[in-house]
């Protein structure tokens, strides 16, 4: 049915010579042809002045029963409400002729906000700069957890277990003789961990070998986090702080070795491989 | 002559039948295992126990977070930390060994009562029992006693690798601290547990221990007292102790691990790449 619009040839000539591509310079013309289309049939083209957009709104008025254009001037005091000028629509005029268009179909022609409410638009949020979340997190070489990591670990767990079993099997804890208060074993040694403490005792009084130095030595420990404000991880930008950990893990296991080997009866000195082994575990 | 064929044919066609309804292949009895509503309502969706689990990136990702021992991890970890001279499993193979102890350790309470004292002997006397008439006592013993001592030395080079890798620094010092109480509680076990067996090794090696602290100032007679349950070691501290090892040590060491855990994933998993 709908026929074929026909090109303005003149219009289509003057724009492919302007050198507008042959797409455009057919729109163009086929636009031209509409127009002139109209032109013919005594009908208006282009927007209208000022002057009779002001008359096509008295009529409007006239049409509608001109009540309307008083209630809606100064009607809403909300937010988002502005005082309506004589020369445009109110919103209640501006509902009518909306849902005139759509055939008063009886929900008032609006979607959304009705067309009747004196808010043109509404206010959702207010969001400072501030507030605007600034995701700048760098692309990291991940990888999935199942199966990577844990089938890592799931090995090291079978080997754990095995070295266990496998000592387990060939090497037996002690038991000794029944617990006798009255009967001192020469020498008397701690678990292996606390032996070079008591290696220290050696040269400290109880109170520093017993409690100041472990007491101490764990509270540096956990406060070496916070006192360490280096940022760096690398081990060539820290060698003071590896140093001071290897100087003091050193001394630690010799002092541990000292206690465990080197002790013997009254806790005196001696050399294991001449005097033989004074240590449990 | 017939009805003898016959009933054998019989027999045969049965049998035939028999064989075509029982699943034949490993690979059926898998599928209606999993396609039941026990087994779906067991496994959430995505699980790898689940039928149609795929290799597939949202696969994977499901598999760490629908199971509630994988969901220690996130569903994505660095690559860096897969490489095994990294982290050499310490912390792991710590955690790991804490599991182990704790399994051995409920063993052992089967056959072991903490009590001392002339004439009730009856923990040595559990002691010895356990080795020589439990099934598999010995064995179990020996693997608690070799796991402890295991467990304070992973927990001491864990504590090294992390220092070495700076991996205490910003935002992670809170869990380094952490892992120093974890530390201490870690020595607190294995030595609470060092005088249940109430030989002369047990007990002269926790003489020496709380001697020195004893020595604590302003109240380390106090604490000696109530960690002895008296002036000396007895009976009464062998009790203490043994409820301390099983019970409230475990306890505050299980809240400590939660914490640290947690804290590894909050801070950013693993540290580095160095």
């Amino acid at each position: 049915m709908s026929e074929e619009v026909q090109i303005d040839q003149e219009v289509y000539d003057r724009l492919i010579a302007e050198g507008k591509s042959e797409r455009i310079a057919r729109a163009k013309a086929k636009a031209a042809s509409v127009r002139k289309g109209k032109v013919a049939a005594g009908q208006e083209l282009g927007p209208k002045s000022p002057e009779e957009n002001q008359q096509a709104l008295a009529a409007f008025r006239e049409r509608s029963g001109g009540g309307a254009a008083t209630a809606g001037a100064g009607g809403g005091a909300a937010t988002a409400t502005k005082e309506v000028p004589a020369s445009r629509l109110s919103p209640e005029e501006r509902a009518a002729r909306v849902s005139a268009s759509l055939g008063g179909n009886g929900n008032g022609g609006s979607i959304g906000v009705p067309a009747s409410s004196a808010h043109t638009h509404r206010l959702l949020a207010l969001v400072p700069p501030a507030g605007i979340q600034q995701v700048q997190s760098k692309q990291q070489d991940k990888v999935y957890t199942w199966p990577h990591l844990l089938i890592v670990e799931f090995v090291a767990l079978l080997a754990m277990t095995a070295v266990v079993l496998v000592t387990s099997f060939f090497l037996d804890a002690p038991l000794g003789a029944l617990a006798n208060p009255n009967l001192t074993p020469n020498p008397s040694k701690a678990p292996w961990y606390f032996l070079g403490l008591q290696e220290l005792l050696r040269y400290f009084h109880p109170m520093v070998a017993g409690v100041t130095i472990p007491g101490v030595g764990l509270i540096v420990l956990g406060a070496a986090a916070y006192v360490d404000k280096n940022p760096s991880a690398k081990p060539e930008n820290r060698k003071f702080a590896n140093m001071a950990m290897t100087f003091f893990l050193v001394m630690w296991t010799v002092f541990v070795f000292a206690g465990s080997f080197f002790r013997g009866p009254g806790f005196n000195w001696v050399w294991p491989w001449v005097d033989g082994l004074f240590f449990e575990l | 002559m017939s009805r003898m064929s016959d009933f054998l044919s019989d027999v045969k066609k049965r049998r035939e039948e028999l064989k075509a309804k029982r699943p034949s292949s490993f690979g059926d009895v898998k599928t209606s295992v999993q396609d039941n509503v026990i087994w779906k309502s067991i496994f959430r969706p995505g699980s790898i126990y689940r039928k149609g689990y795929r290799d597939t990136s949202r696969d994977r990702a499901l598999a760490a977070m629908n199971n509630v021992l994988y969901h220690l991890h996130p569903v994505k970890v660095k690559r860096h930390g897969l490489k095994l001279t990294y982290t050499y499993c310490l912390g792991g193979l710590s955690f790991f060994l804490f599991i182990l102890l704790t399994i051995t350790g409920i063993f052992l309470m089967f056959f072991y009562r903490p009590t001392a004292g002339a004439g009730s002997e009856l923990a040595y006397l559990d002691m010895r029992n356990l080795s020589a008439s439990v099934t598999f006592g010995h064995l179990v013993r020996n693997m608690h006693r070799w796991g402890a001592h295991l467990m304070v030395f992973t927990v001491f080079l864990h504590m090294a690798r992390v220092f070495y890798h700076g991996a205490y620094k910003p935002p992670r010092e809170f869990n380094w601290v952490v892992g120093v109480i974890l530390l201490t509680l870690t020595l607190l076990l294995s030595f609470t547990g060092y005088l249940l067996p109430w030989d002369q090794l047990a007990i002269w090696a926790v003489t020496v221990g709380t001697e020195m602290m004893g020595f604590t100032p302003v109240f380390g007679k106090q604490v000696q007292f109530v960690l002895l349950g008296g002036v000396e070691i007895g009976p009464n501290t062998l009790l203490r102790w043994y409820v301390l090892h099983v019970l409230f040590v475990p306890f505050v060491t299980v809240i400590f691990l939660a914490v640290h855990f947690w804290r590894i994933r909050k801070d950013g998993g693993i540290s580095g790449p160095l």
